[in-house]
């Protein structure tokens, strides 16, 4: 067939939208994985929910919580929606860092495809994933007693707080993913990080508890700030403040790690 | 079409300290298999990666059908398949999924993808495994669907980087022969192995390749000629002996001679001549060989002689192992 003749080069032709296609075809490509390997699913719902069932009934009793007017699980419920999709970013630098080792990488890169669709892609699917497992400890949540004391609206405004947050924290990790370039060291780093991030913070004890110099950090960084709003808008209280400062970090965090990881990953080999 | 596929023109990429490629000169002509012989951190793989754009070089130039690959990698990408130990394949989808993400990315339309990528997956004998997860393929089958997909858009230039490195016998003589074929369609492949035996059986030329640089780029039929036309190899045991017989025929040949062990190699163009002189001087001393071998250089004599060691240790080992078991089984058959 000469219409198939190896002369012509098939990529010249124009697909319109090729980044958005690219990049859905990228998204697609790692929600099947997600769907394949179980274990990945598994590690990012059954470990929330663990920290539930801890925190509501082993630690709960003992936290004391000056101006909260309502069970120890409702100031719980949001710090764990907030501490999930963190973690859950550690599959990102993880997803990262393997794709770097194997060669897929490599293979996207002589391909001659957008080449910011390998990262918006992956953090897209890990925001589909976010989805699912929010609305999951959602459902548990409220199987241990939690209770949304505002609105469906503040339901679902808190909701979209924590994908917003989750989305960002995606974007740092892919950075560590392809920084580190192994998916044990990529794990292995990412705690480090994390663990500080989420329990010296307003996630689930009240800051004003901790020593002077801790309350410090606890108050600034953006673990405590997308708890806090995630709480007023659950819990109830004055929101907007709150809120715009969660919103603030987020943005904050998607401007400096998107570029950084797309110049990472030009980089990356 | 007399122009060259691939032109590579003083090439140089560092790593830290490493000169990876020290000044690489390359000419592949279009329509045949360009083999790039050398062992492991000779700079193949570097090579070929800046050649498919995955890495910048940093001097030098290189051109993929008149595309700069630094100036214009996009163009380049348009043109070329990648595949081998640089390129992978995704092993949470299947071998249809994998070839549909390769097509889409690759830029074709969406009911190309879907016929090209059966096709191709008849072609390489997938298809009875098309829809399995590649976790469950064996080695053979990953390598032929990573090939596959790298044939997904049709691509003038193709770049195979060590394609049968870790594939048995059977695997290869199947992957050699799917490279002719895409060559007779016109297929330009650029071709890295540390196997001699492959790029003497699949090249039409070969650029020996040793510490970031081009040593030797003949076809194969004269690089086998470089180090001389014949070659006698012989086994002389006890103390002593080989190292003496060594000494005495480096003093009075003037040829090439090797020694590793027991076991003495010399190369000459004087042919049966030197077979005489060589008896001659070894009864003179008293030192008969136990065995000797008169025979036609390999390429391994001409990797040894341009770069004095064989080409990448145990790697012809591991193919003469391998090829034994199977002959053994032929004859038993």
């Amino acid at each position: 067939m000469s219409t198939t003749s190896v002369s012509v080069p098939a990529g010249e032709r124009r697909i319109p939208l090729g980044v958005v296609r690219d990049t859905l075809e990228i998204t697609r490509r790692n929600l099947i994985a997600y769907m394949r390997v179980p274990q990945l699913l598994i590690f990012s719902t059954v470990q929330p929910v663990i920290f539930v069932l801890l925190f509501r009934y082993a630690f709960g009793g003992a936290v004391k919580l000056p101006g909260f007017q309502y069970p120890y699980v409702d100031y719980l419920m949001p710090g764990i929606f907030v501490q999930t999709v963190v973690f859950g970013s550690i599959a990102t630098a993880i997803g990262m860092a393997t794709d770097l080792k194997s060669g897929l990488t490599e293979r996207f890169r002589a391909l001659p495809m957008s080449r910011s669709a390998v990262m918006a892609g992956r953090t897209l699917a890990d925001l589909q994933r976010n989805v699912f497992v929010v609305i999951l400890m959602m459902a548990v949540g409220f199987a241990v007693g939690w209770r949304v004391h505002t609105s469906v609206a503040g339901l679902v405004g808190g909701g979209l707080l924590v994908l917003l947050f989750g989305y960002a924290m995606s974007w740092v990790f892919a950075a560590v993913g392809l920084a580190v370039g192994d998916p044990e060291s990529a794990q292995a780093a990412s705690f480090p990080v994390l663990a500080p991030l989420v329990f010296a913070s307003g996630a689930f004890v009240p800051v004003i508890t901790m020593p002077g110099w801790l309350q410090a950090f606890a108050n600034h960084q953006p673990v405590s700030a997308a708890a806090t709003a995630v709480r007023a808008l659950t819990a109830g209280g004055p929101t907007a403040t709150v809120v715009w400062h969660s919103i603030a970090w987020d943005l904050g965090i998607l401007i400096v790690f998107a570029p950084l990881t797309v110049r990472l990953y030009r980089r990356a080999v | 079409m007399s122009e060259n596929a691939i032109v590579v023109d003083g090439l140089r990429k560092r790593f830290g300290s490493v000169a990876a490629l020290d000044g690489i000169d390359l000419e592949v002509p279009p329509g045949a298999v360009f083999g790039l012989l050398g062992p492991n951190g000779a700079g193949k793989t570097t090579t070929v990666r800046v050649l498919a754009t995955v890495l910048r070089p940093d001097g030098g130039r290189a051109e993929v059908l008149g595309h700069d690959v630094a100036r214009d990698p996009t163009a380049v990408r348009r043109r070329i398949g990648l595949a081998g130990q640089a390129a992978a394949v995704d092993p949470n989808l299947t071998g249809r999924e994998n070839l549909r993400m390769v097509g889409v990315l690759s830029q074709l339309p969406r009911a190309e993808v879907k016929r090209r990528a059966a096709e191709l997956l008849e072609r390489f004998d997938l298809t009875a495994a098309a829809d399995r997860p590649l976790r469950t393929y064996s080695g053979g089958m990953r390598r032929r669907l990573d090939v596959a997909a790298s044939l997904m858009s049709r691509p003038p230039i193709l770049f195979l980087d060590e394609p049968t490195t870790g594939l048995d016998v059977a695997n290869r003589g199947e992957l050699w022969e799917m490279i002719r074929e895409l060559v007779s369609e016109g297929t330009t492949v650029l071709l890295t192995t540390q196997y001699l035996e492959e790029a003497d059986r699949l090249a039409a030329r070969i650029a020996v390749v040793d510490g970031g640089k081009v040593i030797a780029n003949d076809t194969p039929s004269r690089l086998k000629a470089q180090p001389g036309t014949t070659v006698i190899e012989m086994g002389i045991s006890g103390d002593g002996r080989a190292e003496r017989a060594c000494g005495l025929l480096v003093g009075s040949l003037g040829s090439r001679v090797e020694r590793e062990g027991q076991t003495l190699r010399i190369t000459s163009d004087r042919g049966a001549q030197i077979l005489i002189e060589v008896l001659r001087v070894l009864d003179g001393e008293g030192l008969e060989p136990d065995s000797l071998t008169v025979r036609q250089p390999s390429i391994d004599d001409a990797f040894l002689a341009l770069t004095g060691r064989h080409a990448e240790q145990g790697a012809g080992r591991d193919l003469a192992n391998q090829a034994a078991p199977a002959r053994r089984t032929a004859v038993s058959r």
